[in-house]
């Protein structure tokens, strides 16, 4: 913010960041939650078409599905649930430092959340690339060999589906968070204004939450 | 009382020039964030798309004159009616009246400068030209012709510009989804101090339906094309038999969008109407809350009628039971609005302005449209209806006819609003008598040729059929040289001088109380609300504009 828009902001009375169409402070907060709180449900929708497809699939396929998901590491499963269940906790730890004025803090807890989230990319790198090696892949590319039940493919169809959109929304969550942390440089947050990092806190909450689902239905099938 | 309003408006024009001139210039349309330029850009492209999409249903009625080859092949014709359809369905149906006309209306309804996330609407007509485009460039790859619902296997298998089409279709959707998050987000927290959630205009409660289903709907479509792309480019076998998958399955998904989409298109139209109905009748409207409700319950129930798109599709019959009677029971929120619109025009002191001749064609078209799909959601009935010109004139009743007709009527009520201009009213007269006189030409033969048989989709039919085809086609042609004449008057409209005055209709909503057309902020200060939406009493009290809290 440059100092002119300061000016004009003492002049007025409110804060610089108040956009021209709210009234005040608490509307445009509120106003920016619940259009969150939307985005949120969409999304819960857009996965819920794959949590369904997913379900019917395995229904009707059950020994493949049991057989393809051996090949998935339980470890480095548990060990990303763990990381990103931390994070949601340092973002949150984020939003309370902005809101007692401790500015050091809200930079230190989302340089946290973001190597968290970098942690949790590394970690799905590393599986991805073991899978592309052994011909692991959705639909066509499937290329293991030496599979006794049939339809493994099906499984790593979903597979990928599935994890594949929920990186893409770790990593939008990164770009984002990145920018939190330029902002909280610049010293925008305090008690009177942490709206992006609150709504970047529900954001980044529920992509933990889709993983947290994603983990055992992938994972540990029995 | 409004006279004084707009004397207040002109004495601040110093500070706020009209939205249409302040700023001038391109650049300044394409970056705007005010939502009444983002209204008016997606209008225009709305009517771009409705003569693209206006000239392949002709060429439709033209091939189906004759039992034979008339002007074009079996492929040709069938990707000329799948992109009618596509067209038709996603780039000037769903956004023709939230997108454009909501736009627009909605924050001046509501007493507020913009909606509640300006930027998100801007990026909101980007995506859905993004997704124009990509729908347009199918074209060039050999066009489209599984029909706009895409059904599987056929679709996943069939060449051409499918994954294109499919992909175009899953962008729009993403305009649509901003487009609901901003309107519920407005609703909620930017209406006028004093305006509680019954004392919105209607149109505000038809808004907030139609987002409902926007956001709860349309990511489930997103991600069904999503599939159906993975499926046509990398096999995941999910809709394919073949690989273990099941095609059935893609119905379900895709009508568990489509269906409440339906409801996506019509639930716009009750919000005009029921503007536009108590202002030419002078009159409150009957039954607010019996309205206002019964679109949410319309927008509720929406999503649990699906099923009834594929009674023939292989189902239980306790399932398909459960599935008619739920859809029977939709019809009743439905009939309730009918009734309170005719009892609000009832006694009332009716002026026949083309809006309100717009909205009684209205009244007539969507009861036939209503009551024709109650054939179809009986399952025996539907059994013999099902694929027929029957169901094609049903949901063209339902989704051309009355959709097409409201925004029509809401054009012509806005449109001074929008430009400060009037149009020839003569001419809307006979425009809008042509529209109607065309549109039931067109449509009430195809109900007798699909209960006699005629397959929705051929574009060769029996002999016995003719004469009933050529009917519909010159009903087309009656229909296009009105919609000709409407696009032709309005055109002419915007060459005279702006000079109407800020409430021509006598509306007691609040976009009446600003200037034709509004200022850059829409109102001059904050406007506070001390009367009702529909209040027509003798003497009420009048609406009072604080000073700017600035």
């Amino acid at each position: 913010m440059s100092t002119a828009t300061h000016t004009t902001s003492a002049d007025h009375g409110h804060s610089p960041f108040l956009q021209h169409h709210f009234r005040d402070m608490d509307q445009q907060f509120n106003t920016a939650k619940i259009g969150m709180w939307l985005f949120l449900v969409t999304e819960i929708l857009m996965f819920g078409g794959l949590f369904i497809g997913y379900g019917i699939m395995h229904a009707n396929h059950p020994q493949a599905f049991l057989a393809a998901h051996h090949h998935l590491d339980r470890t480095l499963g548990a060990i990303n649930t763990i990381v990103l269940l931390f994070s949601s906790f340092t973002m949150v730890m984020a939003i309370w430092a902005a809101q007692t004025s401790r500015k050091s803090l809200v930079i230190l807890f989302l340089v946290i959340t973001l190597l968290c989230a970098a942690t949790f990319m590394g970690i799905k790198y590393s599986e991805y690339s073991h899978k592309f090696h052994e011909g692991l892949l959705p639909g066509k590319y499937y290329t293991h060999e030496g599979d006794t039940v049939p339809g493994q493919f099906l499984f790593f169809s979903f597979y990928f589906m599935m994890t594949g959109l929920h990186g893409i929304h770790v990593l939008l969550g990164m770009i984002v968070i990145s920018w939190l942390i330029f902002r909280a440089v610049r010293g925008d947050f305090g008690p009177d204004y942490y709206g992006p990092l609150d709504i970047t806190g529900l954001y980044w909450h529920l992509v933990d939450l889709i993983w947290i689902y994603l983990f055992p239905l992938m994972y540990l099938i029995s | 009382m409004a006279d004084t309003l707009t004397t207040h408006g002109n004495g601040h024009a110093a500070h706020h020039g009209d939205y249409l001139e302040d700023p001038k210039g391109l650049a300044s349309w394409l970056t705007t964030v005010d939502h009444k330029r983002i209204g008016l850009m997606y209008m225009w492209s709305v009517f771009f798309f409705f003569l693209v999409g206006g000239i392949f249903a002709l060429l439709v009625r033209i091939e189906l004159l004759t039992p034979k080859q008339t002007i074009m092949t079996a492929e040709m014709y069938n990707r000329v009616f799948t992109l009618h359809g596509a067209i038709m369905v996603f780039l000037v149906i769903i956004p023709a009246i939230p997108a454009a006309l909501g736009n627009f209306a909605l924050p001046l309804l509501l007493g507020a400068k913009d909606v509640a996330f300006p930027k998100l609407n801007l990026a909101s007509l980007y995506v859905y030209w993004t997704g124009a485009l990509m729908a347009v460039t199918t074209l060039a790859l050999g066009g489209v012709d599984t029909g706009w619902t895409f059904y599987t296997p056929y679709s996943s298998t069939t060449g051409g510009g499918v994954t294109l089409m499919v992909l175009a279709a899953f962008v729009l959707g993403f305009s649509s989804i901003f487009t609901g998050v901003n309107f519920i987000a407005t609703i909620h927290k930017l209406r006028a101090p004093g305006m509680g959630w019954f004392e919105m205009p209607l149109f505000c409660w038809g808004m907030y339906s139609t987002a409902l289903i926007q956001i709860l709907a349309t990511p489930v479509l997103a991600i069904t094309l999503l599939l159906l792309c993975m499926e046509r480019v990398l096999s995941i076998g999910i809709f394919d038999p073949q690989l273990g998958g099941d095609p059935v399955l893609f119905q379900h998904f895709f009508w568990f969008y489509s269906h409440p989409a339906v409801y996506i298109m019509i639930l716009p139209a009750f919000a005009v109407i029921s503007e536009v109905i108590p202002t030419f009748s002078k009159k409150t409207i009957f039954g607010y809350k019996a309205i206002a409700f019964s679109s949410v319950a319309i927008a509720l129930l929406g999503f649990l009628v699906w099923a009834h798109h594929m009674f023939t599709a292989g189902m239980s019959l306790f399932a398909g039971a459960i599935f008619s009677f739920i859809t029977f029971f939709i019809a009743i929120p439905s009939a309730i609005k009918v009734f309170n619109w005719i009892a609000t025009m009832w006694r009332g002191s009716i002026s026949l302005e083309a809006p309100m001749l717009h909205a009684i064609s209205f009244l007539l078209i969507f009861t036939i449209g209503g009551l024709t799909g109650l054939f179809l959601a009986a399952l025996s009935t539907d059994v013999h209806l099902h694929d027929t010109y029957f169901v094609v004139s049903h949901f063209h009743y339902v989704m051309a006819g009355s959709n097409l007709i409201a925004f029509l009527a809401g054009i012509h009520y806005w449109w001074p609003k929008m430009f400060g201009r009037m149009y020839n009213k003569r001419l809307a007269a006979i425009g809008a008598a042509l529209v109607f006189i065309g549109f039931n030409a067109t449509f009430l033969p195809q109900f007798v040729l699909g209960s006699r048989g005629m397959p929705r989709r051929y574009y060769n039919y029996l002999p016995e059929f003719q004469s009933l085809h050529v009917a519909s086609t010159i009903g087309s042609w009656i229909l296009a040289s009105g919609l000709f004449l409407i696009g032709a008057y309005l055109l002419a409209s915007l060459r005279q001088p702006k000079g109407v005055a800020a409430n021509p209709w006598g509306g007691r909503t609040l976009e009446w109380e600003t200037d034709s057309p509004p200022t850059t902020h829409n109102f001059e200060g904050q406007p506070v609300l001390q009367h009702g939406p529909y209040d027509y009493r003798a003497n009420p009290a009048p609406v009072g504009v604080e000073e700017h809290i600035h």
